[in-house]
């Protein structure tokens, strides 16, 4: 079943235009990535699948999440498809959280939104902390973020992603602000919870390995055009385009530096 | 011959608190341009303070060659800047936003007292020459260029007095993947191609890779391994080490 589907999805700023054209669709289960430099629009496509673009930009063509348009939907019917349609965890944990509530409020709330009341809202919290493998779920309960470390405060973000039961999850570069150990920690536990909810994802980023890792099929952009779309496999060992070549090659650069070292 | 090093240096951040570094000693030798591995929280960036001369060590020294940096000699602190300069990681912030870009160059040669007027200028042209950006970038100010422009201009700048280190953090992870082997290639160029010894803090173990040939890798402010990159990533011997190898994401 099409969860998502894009068509002709343009985003204007002005005259200027940042996304040009995109198309693409997602089905249950399925994981795509969104592979792209900064100014590639790849973040912007994703604020607007959830209504967020920024003011001053414009969004024309079609976003159809879990059945409803997205593109000039009113905020009211946006907020109805927010959370669980779809959910998105992004970049820097540190902006995502409210500062100022403690966190198992903040987890509680999309959970409050499903209509669970009392300790039924407890315990699916209890669960959701457990599930992000936050071993010591009742002080990170009644903990604020800042007394959190960035890796716990992803597992936050993706909890409270995960406590409205989305859909699909909207990740924009989510390991991006963290360290290597934790990056790893981080992907392989969204591969575990993907799987076994069969979620879809859409995975926005930078690295190519890190695509890899999580897509199966991935759309390769460039200032607002996609310049490739197809199986993460295929793409790496064969791409089509220049730019996808040129991207491959200088992320293996580095790769076979380190080959070198290792084994000379 | 050592350019820098650290001798038994232990920072602490308040009376009480643990210390972010913790009896570090490295030596930074002419020629050998060494990397500096860990996560956060592990002590890079305290170490590339102590290194600067930015801070004193809460016990321990930071050797000038074979003296003890001395913070307040002002004779000698003078020599110390003109021969170790530094990239930080954002492009973004590191330039100052209102002046030109033959202003923010041509700071250290000024504020050092090297040169003046067209003798500086020169020095200014020669550093930007140096680092691929057209002469006629002086006039232009940092947000009409892109990050990996503003980063080689922030390695003009410290080029610009030809020091002896150049200390980098993170000089390359703000940038994109197309544009950083484009300045790795650069560093790669400059260090090459002058007496100048690169000292590079840096999570990224292919950057570390492609250019330095010695490695410390640090944990929770402590030295947990160090050698020959090729030993350290080759055959890495702490349990800190082989972690973070085996945690770097691979293309299939």
């Amino acid at each position: 079943m099409t969860l998502l589907a894009l068509d002709g999805l343009t985003v204007r700023a002005g005259d200027a235009v940042l996304v040009d054209d995109l198309s693409f669709s997602l089905d249950e289960g399925e994981r795509i990535g969104l592979i792209g430099e900064s100014g590639s629009g790849k973040s912007l496509t994703a604020l607007a699948i959830l209504g967020l673009l920024p003011a001053g930009l414009a969004a024309t063509g079609s976003i159809r999440l879990d059945g409803t348009e997205v593109v000039g939907a009113r905020e009211r019917t946006l907020n109805r498809i927010r959370g669980r349609a779809a959910a998105p965890v992004f970049q820097e944990p540190r902006t995502a959280l409210d500062p100022l509530m403690r966190i198992g409020k903040q987890i509680a709330e999309p959970i409050r939104r499903r209509g669970l009341r009392g300790g039924a809202i407890d315990q699916a919290m209890r669960r959701l902390l457990a599930q992000v493998a936050l071993d010591d779920g009742s002080r990170i309960a009644r903990a604020f973020p800042h007394e959190l470390s960035g890796g716990q405060r992803q597992r936050v973000a993706i909890a409270i992603a995960l406590a409205a039961e989305p859909k699909v999850l909207l990740a924009d570069e989510p390991t991006t602000a963290l360290d290597v150990s934790v990056q790893a920690e981080i992907l392989a536990l969204l591969d575990e919870i993907a799987a076994a909810r069969r979620m879809a994802v859409v995975f926005v980023s930078h690295d190519l390995a890190v695509v890899s890792r999580v897509a199966s099929r991935a759309l390769v952009m460039r200032r607002g055009q996609v310049v490739e779309h197809g199986g993460i496999q295929a793409l790496l060992a064969s791409p089509q385009h220049d730019y996808t070549a040129g991207l491959i090659a200088s992320a293996r650069r580095f790769e076979n530096a380190l080959e070198r070292q290792m084994r000379s | 011959m050592t350019l820098l090093s650290l001798d038994d240096a232990t920072v602490a951040y308040g009376r009480d608190a643990p210390a972010a570094l913790a009896n570090a000693s490295l030596r930074v030798n002419a020629g050998e341009n060494l990397a500096i591995v860990g996560e956060s929280g592990a002590g890079k960036s305290t170490i590339l303070n102590l290194l600067l001369g930015l801070r004193a060590p809460t016990s321990g020294r930071v050797l000038y060659g074979d003296r003890p940096l001395a913070r307040r000699d002002r004779t000698m602190m003078r020599a110390f800047r003109r021969d170790v300069q530094c990239v930080f990681q954002d492009p973004y912030a590191s330039l100052d936003p209102r002046r030109r870009v033959a202003a923010i160059v041509g700071e250290p040669i000024r504020s050092l007292g090297i040169a003046r007027g067209a003798a500086l200028a020169e020095r200014v042209t020669t550093a930007l020459e140096r680092v691929g950006l057209p002469a006629d970038a002086t006039t232009r100010f940092p947000h009409e260029f892109s990050g990996g422009q503003r980063q080689r201009i922030a390695i003009a700048r410290a080029i610009v007095c030809e020091p002896r280190v150049l200390l980098a953090d993170e000089p390359v992870s703000a940038l994109d993947v197309t544009t950083r082997v484009k300045v790795v290639d650069l560093i790669s160029e400059l260090v090459a191609s002058s007496d100048m010894t690169l000292v590079m803090v840096s999570h990224d173990i292919g950057v570390v890779a492609e250019l330095c040939e010695q490695t410390i890798v640090l944990e929770r402010g402590s030295i947990v391994e160090r050698g020959a990159t090729s030993d350290v990533l080759g055959a890495p011997r702490h349990p800190y080490t082989r972690k973070l190898m085996s945690a770097v994401p691979r293309l299939p």
